[in-house]
């Protein structure tokens, strides 16, 4: 079970100021074992942070982060990772010279068979063996990258998967493929709960719990029947802005003989 | 092994050459400057140089799979050693060239070792050649590796270079130099670690002669510490052919890289093109591994190894 007790983060609002700006609100919020809770809400509502407070990748102002009930406020990204954190970036990192079955290995903590490392990359439908020697570097297009490094979370299997946007980058074809790979995890229990940040209906759907983070405070948790009404096309429309008549536009003027 | 060898002179020759005991087929094994021991194969011959120190290896037409392996270890402090080797590879063959230097220096007097290679590649032939360099001891003796390569490739044939700097070289002027005939394609790679007060420094000549004739110039480094390195790589094409210089260094603490790809096209129809990248390990890469479970120092360790695998 992961704990968040009165998490605040804060930054300087410009480099150098002392003035400084919350990201994260004192938020507290409680993820038990074997649930999918899908974190939601509008860009820049503090989302990605929350996910990398909960890694490490940024240290909290103030607040606690339990997991299982040990405190690892204090602790590094490394020893968060041993304890059983995993992340998947929404934007990877690329390693020349590294092949694949490499980053997988490491992922996994131990030498793979040429089978599991295949079945981690099929999963994110990454299907031709070729891929396992290929190197993990700027030649790969940005959706395989985000492909490989769904296969790497695959392979590690922690205890607790974060996910901050794992389907941007991700065509539409991979991503039925996709969602049905979060829901096999979740079905297959054993302990292990994911939170995925994402905005995707058909994700969102998924979970158990959804939590609507609005400028660093959580607005609303529940259910998806209970949440959805609250995310749908009504609330999209009153937020969006007013489209506008092109004024100078003349269709004659645009050429039909492509 | 059958022949006298210290558990150093073992040690150097697994490090550079990956030789556990004598190696099967052809090898001519060479220590400060002397002989150890020599083989001959039934398709490849090694014969000592009659004008200067030093071997030729003449490999008969049509040998194929085939390994000979060149290694050389200095372990006297203070000796200068330069010697020529050259290959003579007949045409239609297929065979593999492990060479390399590994010098144990444990007093204050500088080792060096100039190692001049030539090759003169026949028509069709393929050729894989491996050469590592290594230095170690606890003197504080330069260990100085100068090597020189010169490959001649006849029509069609192709060759591998890889050419790898493990660590432990104080200093290396290296100078590689190369012409393709027609049809003749080259894939040299350069890996070269350097730390402490070391310096590299890396020009490479390569001329593509003949239509149709192809090279790829990969230079991956990685410059430690308060070391400095320098690259020169030039590619010249005189034909319809294509060439590609690719030189990539990842810089830490107070070091120093020098890149300086050129490529020079003496025919309108020739395609060249380089690209050179500088930078430090990037922090998200060293963020991705830690969340993988790796230690800040087990990440940049990683990198490092794959960058220069």
């Amino acid at each position: 079970m992961l704990e968040l007790k009165n998490l605040v983060f804060e930054v300087p609002v410009k480099e150098g100021s002392k003035e400084t700006k919350r990201i994260i609100d004192d938020l507290t919020l409680t993820i038990p074992d074997d649930t999918f809770t899908v974190i939601t809400g509008p860009n820049g509502g503090g989302k990605s942070t929350l996910a990398k407070l909960i890694m490490g990748i940024e240290k909290s102002t103030s607040g606690q982060i339990i997991l299982d009930g040990v405190d690892i406020t204090e602790l590094s990204i490394t020893e968060r990772a041993q304890q059983g954190i995993g992340y998947g970036f929404q934007q990877p990192a690329r390693f020349k010279g590294m092949k694949v079955k490499k980053l997988l290995e490491i992922a996994a903590g131990k030498k793979l068979p040429m089978l599991s490392c295949n079945e981690s990359l099929s999963k994110v439908g990454l299907c031709s063996a070729d891929w396992l020697t290929r190197e993990v570097d700027k030649n790969l297009s940005g959706g395989e990258v985000k492909r490989i490094e769904i296969a790497t979370m695959l392979a590690r299997d922690p205890k607790l998967a974060i996910y901050d946007e794992p389907e941007a980058g991700i065509d539409l074809w991979s991503f039925d493929r996709l969602t049905e790979t979060f829901r096999s995890i979740h079905d297959a229990g054993g302990g292990r709960s994911i939170i995925i940040i994402s905005h995707q209906e058909r994700i969102i759907r998924l979970a158990d719990s959804i939590v609507l983070l609005e400028n660093g405070k959580i607005t609303t948790t529940g259910t998806p029947d209970e949440i959805m009404p609250q995310l749908g096309l009504s609330r999209k429309m009153a937020m969006g802005c007013q489209l506008t008549e092109p004024t100078r536009l003349h269709i004659t003027e645009i050429p039909t003989t492509c | 092994m059958a022949v006298d060898l210290s558990p150093i002179d073992e040690s150097l020759l697994a490090t550079i050459a990956n030789l556990h005991g004598m190696p099967k087929g052809a090898f001519n094994i060479r220590r400060d400057g002397k002989l150890v021991e020599r083989h001959s194969s039934a398709y490849i011959d090694i014969e000592t140089k009659t004008d200067n120190p030093g071997i030729d290896i003449k490999v008969k037409p049509g040998t194929k799979g085939e390994s000979v392996f060149i290694p050389v270890i200095v372990t006297q402090s203070g000796l200068k050693d330069v010697v020529y080797n050259t290959f003579y590879i007949g045409e239609d063959c297929d065979i593999e060239i492990i060479a390399g230097c590994g010098i144990h220096n444990s007093s204050h007097a500088a080792s060096e070792h100039d190692g001049i290679h030539s090759f003169h590649i026949g028509k069709n032939s393929r050729i894989k050649y491996i050469e590592k360099h290594y230095g170690e001891g606890e003197g504080t003796g330069e260990r100085i590796l100068n090597p020189t390569t010169n490959v001649y490739m006849g029509e069609n044939s192709f060759c591998e270079m890889e050419m790898v700097q493990l660590r432990g070289v104080t200093s290396t002027v290296r100078e590689t130099n190369a012409k393709l005939e027609a049809g003749a394609k080259l894939v040299l790679t350069e890996r070269l670690l350097t730390h402490d007060d070391q310096r590299a420094e890396s020009n490479v000549v390569i001329e593509l002669e003949g239509e149709d004739s192809s090279v790829q110039v990969i230079s991956r480094s990685v410059a430690q510490d308060n070391s400095v390195q320098v690259f020169n790589p030039l590619v010249i094409g005189r034909a319809a052919c294509r060439g590609h210089v690719q030189c990539d260094a990842i810089i830490m603490g107070d070091a120093r890289v020098k890149s300086i790809p050129g490529i020079e096209a003496d025919s309108p129809d020739a395609i060249l093109m380089h690209e050179a990248a500088i930078g430090k390990i990037a922090g998200e890469q060293i963020t991705k591994l830690m969340t993988l479970g790796l230690t800040e120092e087990e990440a940049e360790q990683e990198i490092l190894d794959d960058f220069l695998s």
